[in-house]
Parts: C-alpha cells; sequence; structure tokens
C-alpha cells in the first residue's frame, strides 16, 4: 500500500513537468483494494483491469521502472512506448493488460479463464473493474457466461461512489447494491470495506478458495474513495460534483495510515520502521523516473501491427 | 453575430434548439459535468433543468436504443460521447437500428435522434480514445454524418441535426473546441449536404475533413507564396456526400488531394477519389493524392505521435510534388520547439 501510494504521489507531483504526456487516472486512497487482493492472489494467477490499473499492476508484482517508461511513452516502457498510462501489462507476473474502455476487460479476462478451464490449467483470473463497469451490458454478458461455465475468475469490483464527476445517485438504483447484480447470475458475491486491507484480504483468500474449487467465479464490491481529481494529478473537490466534507470523512479512513496505526500498536511495525521502508521505496521511484527519462523514445511507427508467425 | 470558440457555438447550437422544441434532449456522461463536456454544455443544465440536460448510466449500447426508441415516441434526443471510441460499443443501435427504422418499416416512422461523439486527439490519447473512424458510419445508408470544422458551422448543423427527422452522426475533434470565429446570434441552420468552399482557388483542389480543413487552409497560405493558388473545400457532410461540389471545384483545378485525419484503406479519402475519377467529364492533370495516417493504430508515445499525425507541411509537399518539384531533404522533418501532441499551447493534459 505505501509502495502504491508513494508511487501514485511521485506521478503527481511529476506530472506538471510535462514529461507523462498522457491521461492519467490515480488510485490515492483506495491502494487497500489492490494490495490486499494481489496478497491473496498467486503469483502464476492472472489479472486484468481498466483505465485506473496503476496500483492493480503494482500490487501484482508489476515492473515499476517500465511503468514509468510507458508513462514518459519511452522505449523501455511496458508496452514499448505505444500504450502509455491506460494501458499497463506485465505478463512475467500475470498482469495480462489493462485498457481504458469501460468495461472491455471483462469479457477478456473471462475469456482467460475459459481457456484455463479448457486447457486443464488451475490459475485464477481476477478481472478488475470500477463499480461503473457493471453499467455495461457486457459485464452482464461476461458473468452469465462465467456463471453458466463455472469459470475460474473473480471479479474485483472497486466501488468508489463515482464514474469521473457522476455520482451513483444518478447512474444505479439506490435501493439495491452493486454486488447483488452478481448475485443474479448465481454468482457468489459480497461487499466488502475496500479501505480495510486485512478485510480484502481475508475475503478474497475465501473467494480464491472458491473459484479454485471449480465452483465458478466469485464476486467482490470494495467500498472506497479516490481522493485525487478522475483524471490527472490534482484534487477537485472544489469544483462542484461531490462534497469536502464527503473526501475528508473517507479521508479519515485513509487505508494507508489506519493500517499502519493498527500495525504499530500491535507492536509489529515502528514509526521509524515506517519511515525506513518509505525512504527505501522513494529512492527505488527516484531511480524509476531515471530509468524512464533516460530511456529512448520509441522509433518504427509500423512495428507491431501485425503479428509475426514464428 | 459573435465571436465564440467552437466549443461555446456548439452549446449555442443547443440552446436555441432546446428553446425551439420543448422536445429536445441532451443525455450522455457526464453531460451536466461541472467543466461542462468541454465547455460545451455549460449553463444548459441551470436554463433547461435537469429533466432535459441529463446524466446517465455508463451503458452506451443500452443508452442509444432507449434514446432510439424515445425518438420514435416525440422526444429529440441528443446523446453525447466524449470520445466516438466509445459510441463503438453501441454498433448495433446506430447503423442496424437507427439507421434502418425508417426503411424497413415502409417510411411510417421517423428517429428523429444525433449520436455525438468527440474525436480524441494528442497527449497520450493512444489506441483507444482516438479512433477517427468516421468513414464507418458515412458507409451506412440511412444515417447523415456532419464533422463541422469552424464554429458557425457547429452551431448551425447542430441545429440542423436535431430538427433533422433522421438520425444523424455529429463529430466534432477536440482539436477544434478552441478555436473561435463568427457566429450568427439566434437560430439558424446550416444545410446538411453541400460542403463549404473555406477557400477559393484555381490550381489545386485540397478537400480537407474536420480539424484537417484548418491545416488545410495553412498549406494554402504557404502554396500562394509559391504561386499556387489552391482551392480548400471543408467536407463538412460525409453523408450526404455534396458530389457535384466537388466535380465543381476539380473540373476547374484539375488537380485533387484528399485530407483526412484518417486511414487511407476504404476511407472517405477513397470514396472522395472515387467519387471524381468515375466521372467522365472530369479530367485530372495529375494522378489524385490523399494525406492520412498511416496505416497503424495511434501510439501514445509523443514521439511517436508526432510523426503519426499529418500536418499542413504534408499537404504543401503533395501539392508540389504535382507541380513537378520533387521533395527537399528535411522538408517533412519535425521542428524543435514544437508540441505536437498539443491543440494549443496552453494545454497541459491531462484529457
Ligand atoms: C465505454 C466507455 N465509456 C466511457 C468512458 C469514459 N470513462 C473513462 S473512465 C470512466 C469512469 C468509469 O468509472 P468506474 O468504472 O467506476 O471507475 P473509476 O474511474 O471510478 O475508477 C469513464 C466513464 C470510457 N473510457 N469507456
Ligand atoms: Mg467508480
Amino acid at each position: 500500500m505505501l509502495r502504491i501510494r508513494l508511487v501514485e504521489e511521485a506521478i503527481a507531483d511529476a506530472y506538471p513537468r510535462q514529461e507523462m504526456r498522457c491521461p492519467v487516472h490515480l488510485s490515492i486512497g483506495q491502494e487497500a483494494v489492490a494490495a490486499g487482493t494481489a496478497a491473496a492472489l498467486a503469483r502464476a494467477d492472472l489479472a486484468m483491469s481498466g483505465h485506473r490499473s496503476h496500483a492493480h499492476y503494482l500490487a501484482k508484482g508489476g515492473d515499476l521502472r517500465a511503468m514509468i517508461a510507458e508513462l514518459m511513452g519511452r522505449q523501455d516502457g511496458c508496452c514499448r512506448g505505444r500504450g502509455g498510462s491506460m494501458h499497463l501489462i506485465d505478463r512475467s507476473v500475470g498482469f495480462m493488460g489493462a485498457v481504458p474502455i469501460v468495461g472491455s476487460t471483462i469479457p477478456i479476462a473471462v475469456g482467460l479463464a475459459f481457456a484455463e478451464k479448457l486447457r486443464g490449467q488451475t490459475r485464477v483470473t481476477a478481472a478488475f473493474l470500477g463499480e461503473a463497469a457493471t453499467e455495461e451490458g457486457v459485464f452482464h454478458e461476461s458473468a452469465n457466461f462465467a456463471s453458466l461455465h463455472r469459470l475460474p475468475v473473480l471479479f474485483v469490483c472497486e466501488n468508489n461512489l463515482y464514474s469521473v464527476y457522476s455520482p451513483m445517485a444518478v447512474r444505479q438504483p439506490a435501493h439495491r447494491e452493486v454486488f447483488e447484480v452478481a448475485s443474479a447470475h448465481g454468482i457468489p458475491a459480497c461487499q466488502v470495506d475496500g479501505n480495510d486491507p486485512e478485510a480484502v484480504f481475508n475475503q478474497v483468500v475465501a473467494a480464491r478458495r472458491h473459484v479454485r474449487s471449480g465452483q465458478g467465479p466469485f464476486f467482490l464490491e470494495l467500498k472506497t474513495y479516490r481522493w485525487r481529481e478522475h483524471c490527472g494529478p490534482g484534487f477537485d473537490n472544489h469544483i462542484g460534483y461531490r462534497k469536502e466534507a464527503e473526501f475528508l470523512d473517507w479521508k479519515k479512513r485513509d487505508p494507508l495510515e489506519n493500517y499502519s496505526r493498527k500495525l504499530i500498536s500491535a507492536g509489529l511495525l515502528t514509526e521509524e520502521g515506517v519511515h525506513e521502508l518509505s525512504e527505501k521505496i522513494s529512492a527505488e521511484i527516484a531511480e524509476a523516473m531515471a530509468f524512464g527519462r533516460k530511456s529512448p523514445f520509441p522509433r518504427g511507427l509500423a512495428d507491431f501491427v501485425y503479428s509475426i508467425q514464428p | 453575430m459573435s465571436e465564440l470558440s467552437y466549443a461555446e457555438a456548439i452549446r449555442d447550437g443547443f440552446r436555441e434548439a432546446m428553446r425551439q422544441d420543448q422536445s429536445v434532449l441532451l443525455i450522455g456522461l457526464g453531460i451536466p459535468d461541472p467543466k461542462g463536456f468541454f465547455g460545451t454544455t455549460s449553463g444548459l443544465r441551470e436554463e433547461f433543468g435537469g429533466d432535459r440536460v441529463m446524466d446517465m448510466p455508463c451503458s452506451e449500447n443500452g443508452m442509444t436504443g432507449v434514446v432510439l426508441g424515445a425518438s420514435l415516441n416525440g422526444i429529440r434526443p441528443v446523446l453525447n460521447h466524449q470520445r466516438l471510441d466509445f459510441a463503438l460499443l453501441a454498433m448495433d443501435q446506430m447503423c442496424t437500428q437507427a439507421a434502418n427504422w425508417s426503411y424497413m418499416f415502409g417510411g411510417q416512422v421517423h428517429a428523429p435522434v444525433v449520436f455525438r461523439m468527440i474525436l480524441g486527439r494528442g497527449w497520450g490519447q493512444g489506441p483507444q480514445h482516438s479512433q477517427a473512424l468516421h468513414s464507418w458510419f458515412a458507409h451506412v445508408p440511412g444515417l447523415k454524418v456532419v464533422l463541422p470544422s469552424c464554429p458557425q458551422d457547429a452551431k448551425g448543423l447542430m441545429i440542423s441535426a436535431i430538427e433533422d427527422p433522421n438520425p444523424i452522426v455529429y463529430i466534432d475533434h477536440r482539436w477544434l473546441h478552441h478555436v473561435r470565429g463568427p457566429v450568427p446570434s439566434g437560430h439558424y441552420r446550416t444545410e446538411i449536404g453541400p460542403l463549404r468552399v473555406a477557400l477559393l482557388g484555381k490550381d489545386v483542389t485540397i478537400v480537407a475533413i474536420s480539424y484537417m480543413v484548418l491545416e488545410a487552409l495553412e498549406a494554402a497560405e504557404r502554396l500562394a507564396a509559391q504561386g499556387i493558388e489552391a482551392e480548400v473545400l471543408d467536407l463538412r457532410c460525409l453523408r450526404p456526400l455534396d458530389r457535384e461540389g466537388l466535380l465543381r471545384s476539380v473540373r476547374k483545378t484539375g488537380r485533387l488531394v484528399a485530407v483526412d485525419q484518417a486511414w487511407a484503406c476504404a476511407g472517405m479519402s477513397a470514396e472522395i477519389l472515387a467519387c471524381v475519377v468515375e466521372d467522365p467529364q472530369t479530367c485530372l492533370k495529375n494522378p489524385p493524392r490523399r494525406v492520412t495516417l498511416p496505416d497503424c493504430p495511434t501510439p501514445t508515445s509523443p514521439a511517436l505521435a508526432a510523426e503519426f499525425y499529418p500536418r499542413a507541411d504534408h499537404i504543401v509537399e503533395a501539392v508540389l510534388e504535382m507541380f513537378g518539384r520533387s521533395r527537399e531533404p528535411g522538408e517533412l522533418a519535425l521542428q524543435p520547439g514544437i508540441e505536437y501532441d498539443k491543440p494549443n499551447p496552453a494545454f497541459t493534459g491531462p484529457f
């Protein structure tokens, strides 16, 4: 969580220098979802995500240097500069891709799971999605198929209450919860405090066990809150789509702050320990930034349009 | 007449159409957002209320069918998409449904609905936020497709689109939103169909679409300095296509360059050339040329994006070649200091 927070903050700080020339969607405030989920997954398990994917990529073990270089549009980026922040991939750790068309990786992740089943493999696929993605028809089509064929897929839905500036109230009926939609597709589902990394971890462990046992998909709705603007490095509580008080309320539920306090009071961590860890991570980030800046810009517009027969 | 930005002109078009007709409905993900959908909806919710300027779920496909249904039942909806790429989720509802309903029910039903989409470009929009697929819609009988390039047309074509009894695809390019120009006040229509002669000339016809009209006008200025008078046609409607207007110009100049910030293969630029070469009365002095995107997806890296997009330089080069001047080394080189991934120097991202 700390690493994700510090990386996202470093991106936010660096963004005005205009060396990361692409839209960025930061996960500050939502770190517990990524960290708790990935900790409960096996390294070999697969994952896909959407536009807000830095945290998922990093938690799954994605290469930080390649991510920073990608944001800078460089040749050593994880997509060789072709993708940018909204398209991350690191196949070496099972992070199989992220794309910014809302909902579009849901069926693709289900397809990964379908192939796992067809090939008799046992890896679980985690499909990260925002709550708005459940409004897309493709979510329901995918959920139906996954349920029908009992596919080994774990839907990890981050409900941060907004889709850009649009609150839940103008998008979904107030009298039903997001996770209940999955239940209606015959998929076991539940709601978890997405700002409590232990709760997330425990629930994902249980859900993964269910999925691995061949009983089919599981859907988790994780309640959380995005601190920064929808897209970009700043804050946007002042522009009027949500209340500062709401933000401050959620800030009190800072997953990072609260969890480190919990660990410290349990004697499992010290203030100095946190400090040391931060220093170490900051050095790693500084190194990744330097790596990105040193990496050359890509050349070759026509490369990779088609795959070449091996 | 007042001087407005293109975004303000779209908003004025909405306002006039909504004042004229109570049944006009503005809908889209983020339509009432605090940034006013790039400034194109600012103030409209205050004037017309939340029932006529409304947000919607993130459900492009379903909502396209919903507004189509509403249009069959007395409402005139404008469904707005922040990017053309998002509208692609609804290809069945737009192309198989909306486009066909008048025809297949023998002209008994009408679908007065506008599908408005913004064409993205620059600042790392990349492969999934900047696909220029206007040609897809131009392919479909039953749809009308407009891409205004100046504020006056942005307003006039929006009003015409809303008041037309057919499904209309209205596409505004992200890099036009800040461009300013004279806009008549009050209610007026710009006819859907006729192209606009943006500049008169006698030596070569440059046909351009949407934002590329601006690049074509810049190219024409530079060509004028070399003694070549280019006629610039703004192909603001792809369907119906103003074939007569096109032929009138090319019959005069005998030379044709089609400019489209889109892929060439099976695209609108091909249709423009076909229209001219099929005409028995048009005699070209040179083989026609196209200035289009390279045949690859949009790269995100600013380094690749700079090479990706055609500019006035490419248009100038295409015309000069027609006049027998070969390319000079470095002519198409990127100039240091220019930020090719920004619509204007004030732009700082992120979207
Ligand atoms: C199909 C589609 N429609 C609209 C958009 C524009 N868009 C980008 S991110 C986003 C918000 C989605 O909200 P949610 O899924 O809840 O994720 P969050 O941003 O809250 O993390 C939207 C609507 C898009 N990228 N793709
Ligand atoms: Mg959300």
